[in-house]
């Protein structure tokens, strides 16, 4: 930290303005994760190279299964850093709403039988069908969040209660297992492409998504809604629809979570298909440094909190930690990434730096 | 007002997972082809059960339906408890003389609040597949002092055995012996063993890790996935990253299995009969069966979910005053080898 | 001290960074009085008051309470309660969901074993004593907002308080729920508490108070006896205007010549709003400049906000160059072509944690649509144009506008509406709270728009900014248009005595 202060002019001239002080976080946090890889055992960061069951190339190793693992948890962060920003809160929901879409696709896919031989309805209209009704559910919390002022952990309880049972309704409550091969590679590989498909999926989302921000208001509204609701409205938005909007969008995240969740298996399990994923993705935004009480926001810090937490949750996993114990190790990571980038702990820091600073130039 | 708007809307949310609740029941109930479709499963896994259904198919003498209050876990949790549920469903109906109220949850207290309620509304029998074994003497007691008597599936309780009239539970440290024994007959020159636990301290979890750790195989790795498939395929990948070998997934229930195959088809680990790895699984799901006829996998043992009609036969025993010979009714479970198991298996077996 | 003093502050000093809200003021309140405290923003009111109630500590000067011989300490709110000063807020701070009596008694000393039926009868008899209509045992959420702050002044009361302060009690009460809470003020100055009245309604002070202290800009202007002091006298105590020296009225005013048969930009007809102001009438032509005046809480802001579309609009119309528009919204507002710079830069103005770039270019990217986004050559290009055209000085357009100064913040909202080229603007306090060079610069600005054919409404609290570049002035009282002045009548004089109500 101290060395970084010092070296800040040269860090700063050499790397401009792509650095900002908001996506410093999640960077020193992979690099420790990286560095403390690389002690302990620097095969972590080896790939190989292979033929996998269907005769396709792939690539392979602990790198591979981070970029693999952590492709929800990133979509999911896009969105989950929009309602943030704009609403102040998050929706705990996401996970009991990947159980929906995820049903929603495999019901479209089997049709009345859960074990079809062949797919009763092509693969991209189940994902379409998923997506309009994940963004349905997704607009059900935004009415509550933006319309009825219902804080939104507790609006988004209500999905989170009942979501994986509306999931196991709209399959009858039956296992469908969809034996089609192209079905898995969504959360598989394409042959002939040695990386994983799910990665291409995420880079996909986050390009749709940097388009956005980009070529629409998005960010802009967003962010203003966030900071200042009243003055918002002044300048002739409507902050509760931009709040609205960023919850149907965080359902179409959602949607394309699902298609790689159960594609992994080409099954569902209503109660554990991506069970905490929510509080994961939350702590991406936290970890990306950006306000839980919304306003300013910066995706590419959030996406990169989402590959730290994979990265964690990889690591643990190499080294023989107890899963069950796993969230015990990630709120210890936790904890000490979230003090550090608190206000306080950073303007203590940063008067620290600034005196060595005077004592250098002294 | 907020706090009004939000009571309102929280009353509306209740109402609606209740509403999917029914449609879930009328679904399941709706297709009249499913109800002896069980039933063929149910006779099968027992002969001494025939009898006992055919009794049941006969409205009980006196016209007055018997009164069961049955507390279950959660149906959605897993394709056993759905298999389960649709079994007591299917068998506490009218036509058989029941009038049966059921209650969910996964949670020990909100059992025991149904438990208490059911009490309250005065059943003539409680059944109970309780989801911790522990803190159930007290409504235990108020139940027996009702004149409620109570009759336990699928899971036991820590908890006095005059305080339930029977107790009908797979044994699952025998499920994972016969596994076990099973695997020891392959005769491998090598055992290297990625051992994929349930829920740690679930009576599943302890039976079927217990065998294992008993055998003194080499395990590679011991991870508990939590019945979940997508923590397996984590689990197996890691291993796969690490690069060490093994030569056989014990994996404590199917869906953890196919977890861990996902994982093994991605790296290109052959597995099932004759091939590098040996994938072993519980529960004997139909889809899992399927796999083992395929050959993809080599094992899977058998949790019998089928406990309505011991449930049934018992009922009618102490109707007529039949004394209870023996208070723990273990069920029969079958262990599955991919080399001899046939179709017919797998739509008798398969949950 | 006085003899009849119950309290008494002498050369009370308090500074903020950069400001110095409170210097070398003296207060006395005698029991049995009921004392008005007045004066217009930043006079030192609030600061006066949060000094008395502990909320803030005092840089010099001393407090006397009756009965104590030594000046006395107060440093927390707790301690002013112990020493007999108690605040009865505008908002309600008791818990709704409570019963009258467990409010009366929540807090105090030995309620650990607390005795039910005791505290039931002891508030009954209270509220009995004070003709308070309401029951022990109701919720006092169940009650009336008026009866609420009474249980608020009994509960205060009767944890013996020497002196009580009524911090704009009557803001939220209708005529008759005033009425009430007068005559519980009044009972209880014959008990001989001393009351501190804050209000901005005049024709309240007059109905109720025995004394005024005028504060102004952190100063104190005096203590009069309320027959000593005529309203106009206080509007122009207040307003720091001496009405004997005849030297202001130098007939130099704004005149607007309106073209024969010009039809106003904007024109309203019985408008009205939930901001809580009866209907009102307005209208401005092309290229003048008329503004609002009144005491602060007279409604001025509020109008302003009406035709903004900024509160719930609830009858009139308004018409835009004759044709009747329909303005719901701030954003039909700036559809058409309406700007509005709003009074609370903090909280209705600025976008804090936004740069400068985007707080500039905001108004006009939310009027070009959500899929237009401006390039960044373009926000940089406007941005760079206003901050060289104003002068506002900041590191860069990148700068967040929460870490520049109050005028240059101020300069950045009034770029932002510039930028949208308004046909009328309105400028709701442009000069609050910045330097004096910024607030010359923003008036010559006004003139310069006006001159080149915007319309614009401008809201002061000083009266000569409004004479410097308004020419026609709307006064408002307590929530109404009370009259119009404009030619010969644009003079200090004559703005007070509309404001005081006519008399002279």
């Amino acid at each position: 930290m101290q060395t970084k202060k010092a070296n800040k002019l040269t860090v700063s001239e050499l790397f401009g303005k792509l650095l900002s002080q908001q996506i410093f976080i999640p960077i020193a946090a992979l690099l420790l994760l990286a560095i403390f890889n690389l002690i302990a055992d620097p095969s972590f960061y080896k790939i190989t190279y292979g033929i996998n069951s269907a005769g396709a190339p792939v690539l392979s190793g602990y790198l591979m299964t981070i970029l693999d693992y952590g492709s929800e948890l990133a979509i999911l962060a896009v969105g989950m850093t929009l309602v943030t920003a704009a609403s102040g809160g998050q929706d705990i929901s996401v996970g009991a709403t990947i159980a929906i879409a995820g049903s929603v696709i495999l019901r479209v896919l089997c049709g009345t039988n859960s074990r079809p031989d062949t797919l009763q309805a092509p693969i991209i209209v189940a994902f379409l069908v998923a997506c309009v009704v994940a963004m349905i559910f997704g607009a059900f919390n935004g009415v509550l969040v933006a319309y009825f002022k219902i804080q939104p952990m507790v609006a988004t309880l209500i999905l989170f209660t009942a979501g994986r049972s509306i999931a196991a309704w709209i399959n009858n409550n039956e296992l469908p297992i969809i034996s089609d091969p192209v079905f898995s590679y969504f959360g598989g590989f394409i042959p002939g492409i040695p990386i994983p498909t799910p990665f291409f999926i995420a880079a996909a989302v986050v390009a749709v998504a940097a388009l956005a921000l980009k070529f629409t208001n998005l960010g802009l509204y967003t962010q203003a809604v966030g900071i200042n609701e009243s003055s918002s409205r002044l300048n002739g938005l409507n902050p509760a629809f931009i709040k609205f909007l960023s919850f149907v969008i965080l359902g179409l995240c959602v949607a394309v979570a699902a298609l790689i969740k159960v594609s992994r298996l080409s099954s569902i399990n209503y109660s554990v298909i991506a069970k905490d994923i929510e509080m994961d993705a939350i702590l991406a935004v936290a970890l990306g440094g950006n306000a839980l009480s919304g306003g300013k926001f910066n995706l590419t810090a959030s996406i990169m909190g989402a590959y730290v937490i994979q990265f964690l949750t990889t690591t643990l996993y190499k080294f023989n930690v107890q899963s069950d114990a796993l969230p015990a190790y990630k709120a210890v990571v936790v904890i000490f990434l979230v003090v550090i980038s608190s206000s306080v702990v950073r303007d203590y820091l940063r008067n620290i730096g600034s005196k060595i600073s005077k004592k250098g130039v002294a | 007002m907020k706090k009004k708007l939000l009571g309102t809307l929280v009353c509306i949310a209740m109402v609606s997972s209740m509403l999917v609740g029914c449609g879930s029941t009328a679904a399941t109930e709706a297709p009249a082809t499913e109800a002896p479709a069980t039933e063929e499963a149910a006779p099968t896994a027992d002969a001494a059960t025939e009898a006992a259904t055919e009794e049941a198919a006969a409205p009980a003498a006196d016209g007055e339906l018997i009164k069961v209050g049955i507390i279950n876990n959660d149906p959605n949790e897993s394709g056993y408890r759905t298999a389960n549920d649709k079994d007591m469903k299917n068998m506490f109906t009218e036509e058989n003389g029941y009038e049966a109220s059921f209650a969910y949850s996964l949670k020990n207290d909100e059992q025991i609040t149904a438990a208490q309620k059911f009490i309250q509304d005065g059943v003539d029998y409680l059944l109970l597949s309780a989801a911790d074994t522990a803190g159930w003497d007290s409504v235990l007691q108020d139940a027996a002092d009702a004149g409620v008597r109570v009759i336990l599936f699928d899971r036991t309780i820590d908890a006095d055995e005059s305080l339930y009239e029977a107790s009908i539970v797979s044994d699952m440290a025998k499920e994972g012996e016969t596994a076990v024994e099973w695997l020891k007959s392959q005769g491998l020159d090598e055992y290297n063993v990625i051992h994929i636990q349930g829920v740690m301290g679930s009576a599943a979890q302890k039976g079927r890790s217990g065998a294992l750790d008993a055998a003194g195989f080499n395990i590679v790795t011991q991870q508990t996935a939590e019945w979940n498939a997508e923590k397996a395929q984590q689990i197996v990948q890691s291993v796969i990253d690490s690069g060490e070998s093994f030569n056989v997934i014990y994996a404590e229930n199917d869906d953890m299995a196919k977890g861990a195959v996902a994982a093994l088809d991605k790296a290109n680990i052959s597995h099932g009969v004759g091939k590098d790895v040996i994938v072993m699984g519980f529960d004997c799901n139909k889809w899992a069966l399927e796999e083992l006829l395929a050959q993809n996998w080599n094992y899977d043992g058998q949790c019998n979910p089928f406990q309505a009609s011991y449930i049934d036969s018992i009922i009618k025993d102490i109707q007529r005053g039949k004394a209870m010979t023996e208070k723990t009714i273990i069920m029969d479970e079958k262990g599955f080898d991919a080399t001899t198991i046939t179709q017919e298996d797998v739509d008798n077996y398969g949950i | 001290m006085k003899d009849k003093a119950v309290l008494e502050m002498k050369n009370i000093h308090k500074n903020f960074p950069g400001v110095r809200a409170l210097q070398g003021v003296d207060f006395t309140l005698c029991e049995g009085e009921i004392h008005a405290l007045m004066g217009e923003n930043g006079a030192g009111k609030s600061t006066l008051i949060k000094v008395l109630t502990g909320v803030y500590g005092k840089d010099e000067g001393q407090i006397f309470i009756k009965g104590r011989e030594d000046e006395i300490l107060i440093k927390s709110p707790e301690e002013a309660q112990k020493a007999g000063i108690s605040t009865v807020y505008q908002e309600i701070t008791l818990c709704l969901n409570l019963t009258v009596a467990e409010n009366m008694f929540i807090g105090r000393e030995n309620n650990v074993y607390q005795n039910w039926e005791k505290m039931n009868t002891d508030t009954t008899k209270i509220l009995k004593s004070l003709d308070i209509q309401a029951e022990a045992t109701q919720e006092l959420g169940s009650c009336s907002i008026a009866v609420q702050q009474m249980v608020a002044i009994a509960r205060a009361v009767d944890m013996e308080c020497k002196v009580l302060i009524l911090d704009e009690p009557t803001s939220s009460l209708d005529e008759q729920e005033v009425e009430k809470l007068f005559k519980l003020m009044r009972d209880l100055r014959a008990k001989g508490v001393g009351i501190i009245f804050v209000t901005h309604f005049l024709d309240q002070v007059y109905e109720v108070c025995d004394k005024i202290t005028v504060l102004r800009d952190g100063k104190l202007v005096g203590e009069y006896e309320i027959n000593d002091l005529p309203r106009v006298k206080l509007v122009s105590k207040m307003l720091g205007k001496d009405l004997d020296e005849k030297t202001e009225e130098s007939k130099k005013y704004r005149i607007y010549e309106k073209k024969s048969g010009a039809v106003p930009v904007i024109e309203t007809e019985g408008l009205y709003s939930n901001g809580g102001i009866k209907p009102f009438d307005f209208n401005i032509y092309k290229g003048e400049v008329n503004g609002f005046t009144g005491l602060l809480g007279s409604g001025r802001s509020e109008c302003v906000r009406a035709i903004f579309g900024a509160d719930g609009i609830l009858g009139g119309t308004m018409k835009k160059n004759g044709k009747t528009v329909k303005i719901t919204k701030p954003i039909d507002a700036m559809k058409n072509g309406i700007g509005y710079l709003p009074e609370d830069r903090k909280v209705d103005g600025i976008i804090g944690d936004l740069s400068v770039r985007d707080n500039i270019i905001f108004a006009l990217q939310v009027l070009r649509g959500f899929f237009k986004p401006f390039t960044k050559a373009e926000a940089n290009k406007f941005a760079d144009e206003y901050i060289k055209l104003l002068g506002i000085k900041t590191a860069s357009a990148n700068t967040p506008i929460k870490s520049l100064s109050g005028g240059n913040q101020q300069k950045c909202i009034l770029a932002r509406w510039l930028l949208t080229n308004p046909e009328y603007l309105i400028l709701d306090e442009p000069t609050r709270g910045i330097d004096i060079g910024t607030k010359t610069e923003i008036q010559k600005l006004v003139l310069k728009l006006a001159g080149e054919g915007m319309s614009i409404t401008f809201i002061s609290s000083e009266i000569d900014e409004m004479l410097g570049t308004c020419s026609r002035l709307v006064v408002m009282r307590d929530r109404k248009v009370v009259g119009e002045l404009s030619g010969e009548e644009l003079s200090q004089s004559m703005i007070m005595s509309t404001i005081a109500g006519g008399e002279k």
